[in-house]
């Protein structure tokens, strides 16, 4: 077996400070700061492509080490040591999805595991060029994504008689609460809603809530309330616009996160980000390897490409983050360009070079406009 | 609407072809809301004669929670009852009310309709809802064993078991033949939760051989949020454990309007049936004086 079936139930990581701020160690070579591409399986690879070929494009000075997944097997232990060693002597990581294997802990569950990154923070924002149900959206779902659920626990204690346990602790509750009221305050966001089901689970998601309420107390200028995850669900259809930051524990937020990538207009277009104490890995928000339409190019990238965008602000490389951003932006709004999710036909490589047009329009306006200061 | 071949009505009609019902007017806004249906059913003459039982918890001595003997016997004997919302103390030591009403009764399959209703206008009304969750009801992470292992570490078990995992199977088939449904789709997260989820699939697709004019699929618990949210009207019968199906239950009444409109049924054994809507107490609204 790969990895032993029961792990500690407390973390032993002593430290407090996230990296919401600020990329603080890695490896940099040259001016060059290098960071792990896992490109994954899939539609995983055609993704990654367009953002090589983006910030080729752009001259970042990011070099990237890139690590081939996609044949991962039980017996190939040292690949997948490969790429845990590689994240964390990096610092930084851009991931695709890895396919679920037959293991008991799938693989995204494992690195998760492994490197410790606690907090999985997902970017939920309506595109005015892309039309969906509702409008106006801008939420961010912060999950504690080490433990709950997803703690795979499971026994049969007799035959027929299934245990799966379910795992909370304080430690990591306060952690991943203190984690998401710095990253509100950081943004400049308003509010942070605690979404659980502490009537039915009173115990763990009792103490997953009390912790969040515990925390909340510390910053009085961030407004703090809680939601049952059914009326969570049930309000991100009615009324999505009304949540500003949303921090849950494990398994709460996977059950809600793929509706709100539809609300946006699909698993295409939602980043995220995932910290542990001295590692980032950005990757697409919803886990799709959409393995059937591998190779042939029709996968829409923004999901990968705004999480590549977010990975270059964490880097300090603001301007570039940005103007990727606004360009992606661009794009959609103008709606010329759209990949199948969107209605359209236009290939990954379409997208890429739209992307890259907006970029050249952005960089010749700046151009200009300092061109026009210089001369006042 | 649930059909009677699913779930006849076993209980004694009374000399006037009246049929007995057992009501619990419940919290909050539950006796506003079961006054309601009482004046509508004398308007519309319906032959349905009222027996209202209060509920509420007992804590025994021995640490178990239940419900007045009262209560017990009138549903016992009329065989079907309209429940309003109760109300579930967080932190008072005794479980909730409305899971200790479903293990008095059996109460084991809960069936949750959500079709667009013509005049209340959704960003989904234009796709067309139409579907029902058919939600396991005595289990799963509903099982209510948490305890702390040490200050600081809280362990809560989802139980799944082989029978109650193919009753709710065998329910969901049942009902998707007697009432023309096309296809019944599992919902699970067995990729995480191998052992768990993967019984319970399990014994949906044995179930599924015996009924091979419904066309059966499972899914993943998360690609079916995407899905219902980008096309309703994909969906017929969901059978999914209890947990997923509390959820994705309010997530299908979001699509039509909100849970002022959803209802449901709790089915138990021998046709026993108890109806209830799907939203709680809204204790805030029950406290404002009603016109």
């Amino acid at each position: 077996m790969l990895r032993t079936l029961v792990r500690p139930a407390l973390s032993t990581v002593s430290k407090s400070a996230s990296t919401i701020s600020g990329f603080k160690s890695g490896t940099k070579y040259g001016g060059k700061t290098t960071v792990t591409l896992i490109p994954g399986d899939g539609v995983g690879p055609e993704i990654a492509e367009s953002v090589t070929t983006l910030f080729k494009e752009m001259s970042v000075p990011v070099e990237f080490e890139t690590i081939d997944l996609t044949k991962y097997t039980l017996n190939d232990e040292g690949a997948f040591n490969n790429a845990i060693t590689s994240l964390k002597r990096n610092g930084v990581g851009l991931k695709g999805v890895l396919n679920r294997s037959g293991d008991f802990r799938t693989h995204n569950v494992e690195f998760r595991g492994d490197l410790d990154t606690y907090a999985n923070v997902v970017r939920c924002m309506s595109f005015e060029g892309v039309k969906t149900h509702h409008s106006g959206i801008d939420l961010i779902a912060i999950r504690e994504n080490t433990e709950g659920e997803y703690s795979c626990l499971e026994h049969e204690s007799v035959s027929g008689v299934v245990e799966c346990l379910k795992v909370i602790t304080r430690e990591k509750s306060m952690r991943i609460a203190k984690f998401a009221f710095d990253y509100a305050l950081e943004h400049n966001r308003k509010k942070v809603t605690c979404i659980h089901k502490a009537n039915i689970m009173k115990l763990s998601d009792g103490l997953f809530k009390s912790c969040c309420a515990e925390t909340a107390k510390l910053y009085p200028s961030i407004d703090y309330d809680e939601q049952i995850v059914d009326n969570t669900c049930q309000q991100l259809v009615i009324n999505p616009q009304q949540f500003d930051v949303m921090v849950m524990p494990n398994l709460v937020r996977n059950r809600c996160i793929q509706p709100w990538s539809w609300l946006v207009g699909g698993a295409g277009l939602v980043p995220s980000k995932s910290f542990g104490d001295d590692i980032a890995v950005f990757e697409p928000g919803a886990r799709h390897t959409w393995m059937e339409m591998k190779g042939m190019y029709v996968a829409n990238p923004v999901a990968m490409v705004l999480s590549s965008a977010f990975m270059l602000k964490h880097l300090m490389l603001n301007e570039a983050g940005d103007n990727l951003i606004t360009a992606v932006k661009q794009v959609l709004n103008k709606r010329t360009c759209q990949t199948r999710d969107l209605g359209g036909n236009a290939t990954t490589r379409e997208m890429t070079r739209a992307i890259i047009s907006e970029l050249h329009e952005l960089h010749a306006r700046e151009r200009t406009e300092q061109a026009n200061l210089s001369n006042y | 609407m649930l059909s009677g071949r699913v779930c006849k009505l076993l209980g004694p009609a009374l000399a006037r072809h009246n049929h007995t019902v057992t009501l619990f007017p419940g919290d909050g806004i539950g006796p506003q809301i079961s006054s309601s249906v009482k004046e509508i059913f004398s308007a519309a003459d319906a032959p349905i004669e009222w027996e209202e039982h209060e509920v509420y918890p007992i804590l025994e001595k021995d640490g178990k929670t239940r419900i007045p003997q009262p209560a017990i016997d009138s549903i016992f004997k009329n065989k079907i009852g309209l429940k309003g919302p109760m109300r579930t103390a967080i932190g008072k030591g005794h479980v909730s009310l409305n899971l200790t009403i479903r293990r008095t009764f059996g109460l084991y399959a809960n069936v949750r309709p959500a079709k667009s209703v013509p005049g209340v206008t959704t960003p989904y009304s234009e796709n067309g809802v139409d579907c029902v969750i058919v939600r396991e009801n005595t289990e799963g992470e509903y099982s209510g064993i948490e305890h702390t292992v040490v200050p600081g570490v809280v362990q809560s078990v989802k139980l799944i078991t082989r029978d109650a995992s193919r009753n709710v199977a065998e329910y969901a088939f049942k009902y998707a033949r007697d009432n023309n449904r096309a296809n019944v789709v599992a919902l699970h997260k067995a990729n995480i939760m191998k052992m768990s989820d993967g019984m319970f699939l399990e014994q949906c697709r044995l179930v599924s051989e015996k009924y091979p004019d419904i066309k059966f699929r499972d899914m993943y618990l998360d690609s079916a949020c995407m899905k219902i949210v980008k096309d309703p009207g994909q969906f017929d019968v969901m059978v999914m454990p209890n947990l997923y199906g509390d959820i994705f239950s309010d997530l299908t009444a979001g699509l039509i309007g909100g849970l002022g409109l959803a209802p449901s049924g709790n089915m138990g054994r021998d046709g026993l049936a108890l109806y209830e809507a799907v939203h709680g107490t809204a204790d805030e609204l029950g406290r404002k004086k009603q016109g």
